[in-house]
């Protein structure tokens, strides 16, 4: 039973901030109907802001936070500009996109190789806290707690900023119809290039306690988190923000449940959640049943 | 003025393929990078028959590379076989991986790349699994440089690449090549015009598949020791997206020509300047997109002239 519980409760650890790692990929989505395959480049961003101000100046990984949301408005301006609205002029956006993101992907990573290495790097193990922080007798690292926490806020919020602000309204009625929104005044183009901006931001905090919860961070770690992200999203149920914590849930659980009974195993199980379920609702677990022929 | 037959346009083609695929080998003395090239030119427009006529991107095309890779190691190692039958088989194993991931027509667009892509992985996963190790060789690889023949395997290439031009050149010209268009553009009303959706969707899903596989084949046998990453790497499905988008998806001689450009590109920056092939090669997908989005060939086509 403790094997069971301790799978249990890290999964849902895990599966929070997996929520975090998914959801900016998530919301650019929505917002945007642009496929985001940078997003685990943007991530690996984060982890290397952070790893420089440990590191480098000797300050908390936490200060990588504000570093992350500065890098997405500084990334995530001119790239939102420069790109989507000649994107979205094209025959088929999507699948557009998704190609084009590829190439700023493998930017990044080059770049990140000039300027970090390959190597992997860590982060200092103590500098969110040193000791373990147990529930019904199962502990984990305080890294994830506060890993944990911070998704949590984060999360917050985004939910209060769809829920309680103008931009957020303006925001969802893109992503409930462009045009439409376009038609009643809203000024697409900039409150998109907000969305952007939150995107890679929420990926780039997520960047931050990524060496805690995988290890460490190195510069080859983007495409893997890619991946998982889609699985995530795609499980909760693509452009809507919110079910992406679904998502993280049943893959945190899922993944921690594979590796302590069949850790030989255990990569596969993002791939076969994210099929399995795809297969049985196309639309993922929360999505609405649109489908095209 | 009477109008050329058919079979005129794609005829040349082939030609035009077999004979300077036969010659170069003695005017370019680096086989592998002749060969390499065939084994892209054959995936590009292997992948260009699902989504240049579809419009389904398969990501994870590199699985039924791998698979084919796998599966004529396999028999060639487990059965006596002969090669070619190996490969055939190779070929064959990736069309029936192609059925079984056939529900995945059921999602669209970006569902179905990602979906496509994960089932990729699983069967990369399987097959790179220490579990295995007794008989895929798990993460160490697999061997039969028992069977290495550099020669066969470069012939055998070139048939694969032929063979893919052809079916290319057959969905671009027949009534069924009209219909999975038709489909592409509008499901709905092609459905209603009698053209069976399903159906042409899979045959031109296995036809892709098939292709693959049996690239995968080929190219074990020529390299005949290989690690798993090797014909699983995403790279692979990479590479043949953006050298038939490159060359212009949809048509025949697109995917040829843009797979054999940019590969000789890769290949002479691999070599001089192999720390900025990485950023190169991002920039050069970005710049297509934004400024080429559908191809060389629609530098022609723009401008009326009929490409094939």
């Amino acid at each position: 039973m403790a094997l069971l519980e301790y799978a249990l409760i890290g999964g849902i650890l895990y599966g929070i901030f997996f929520s975090l790692v998914g959801i900016g990929l998530n919301l650019i989505f929505g917002v945007m109907r642009i496929i985001n395959l940078a997003h685990g480049q943007f991530i690996m961003l984060g982890g290397f802001g952070a790893y420089m101000l440990a590191r480098g100046m000797g300050l908390n990984p936490l200060f990588g936070i504000p570093l992350a949301i500065a890098g997405g408005i500084v990334i995530g301006y001119p790239l939102y500009y420069g790109v989507v609205p000649r994107l979205q002029k094209s025959q088929d956006p999507e699948m557009l996109s998704f190609i084009l993101f590829f190439g700023i992907a493998q930017m990044i990573e080059a770049v990140a190789v000039f300027a970090f290495g390959a190597d992997q790097r860590s982060l200092p193990q103590d500098a969110l806290g040193s000791g373990n922080i147990g529930v019904l007798g199962q502990e984990f690292p305080d890294s994830w707690w506060v890993a944990c926490l911070v998704s949590v806020l984060a999360m917050l919020g985004l939910y209060l900023y769809f829920s309680r602000t103008r931009l957020g309204f303006a925001t969802r009625a893109i992503m409930a119809d462009r045009d439409e929104a376009r038609a009643t005044g809203i000024d697409v183009d900039r409150v998109s290039a907000i969305a952007l901006i939150i995107g890679i931001a929420l990926a780039g905090i997520a960047g931050v306690f990524v060496p805690y919860l995988i290890g460490s961070v190195s510069s080859s770690i983007g495409d893997g988190l890619t991946t998982t992200s889609f699985a995530i999203i795609i499980i909760g149920s693509l452009g809507n923000p919110l079910g992406t914590v679904v998502g993280g849930l049943v893959f945190g659980v899922g993944t921690m449940l594979m590796q302590t009974y069949y850790s030989s195993w255990s990569n596969l199980a993002p791939y076969a959640l994210l099929l399995a379920i795809v297969l049985v609702r196309p639309s993922g677990l929360l999505g609405r049943a649109v489908r095209r022929a | 003025m009477r109008k050329p037959p058919a079979w005129r346009g794609p005829g040349l083609v082939l030609v035009a393929l077999a004979a300077i695929f036969a010659v170069a080998p003695r005017l370019y003395s680096n086989e592998s990078v002749l060969f390499t090239m065939m084994t892209f030119m054959a995936l590009a427009q292997g992948l260009n028959l699902l989504y240049g006529f579809t419009g389904y991107l398969p990501f994870g095309y590199v699985g039924f590379f791998g698979t084919g890779a796998y599966a004529t190691s396999l028999l060639v190692t487990f059965t006596s076989l002969p090669v070619i039958a190996a490969v055939l088989l190779g070929g064959l194993a990736a069309v029936v991986v192609g059925l079984i991931l056939g529900p995945l027509f059921r999602l669209s667009g970006p569902y179905f790349s990602i979906a496509n892509l994960a089932a990729s992985q699983i069967i990369y996963n399987v097959v790179a699994n220490e579990a295995l190790k007794p008989i895929t060789g798990g993460p160490y690889g697999i061997k039969i440089e028992h069977v290495y023949a550099p020669t066969a395997s470069y012939v055998t290439m070139l048939a694969i690449l032929l063979a893919a031009t052809a079916l290319a050149a057959y969905f671009r010209r027949s009534r069924f090549g009209l219909g999975l268009r038709a489909m592409h553009q509008d499901p709905i009303s092609a459905s209603l015009a009698g053209v069976d959706i399903v159906r042409e969707r899979l045959i031109a899903w296995l036809a892709s598949a098939a292709i693959a596989g049996l690239a995968g084949g080929a190219y074990a046998w020529n390299l005949s020791v290989f690690y798993p990453e090797a014909v699983f790497t995403l790279q692979i499905s990479v590479f043949a997206i953006v050298f038939a988008l490159f060359g212009g998806v949809g048509t025949v001689i697109g995917p040829l020509l843009g797979a054999a450009l940019l590969y000789a590109f890769y290949a002479g920056i691999g070599v001089s300047a192999p720390q900025y092939f990485e950023l190169l090669y991002g920039l050069l997908i970005v710049l297509l997109v934004l400024f080429l989005p559908n191809g060389l060939a629609s530098l022609l086509t723009r401008r009326n002239v009929d490409v094939l």
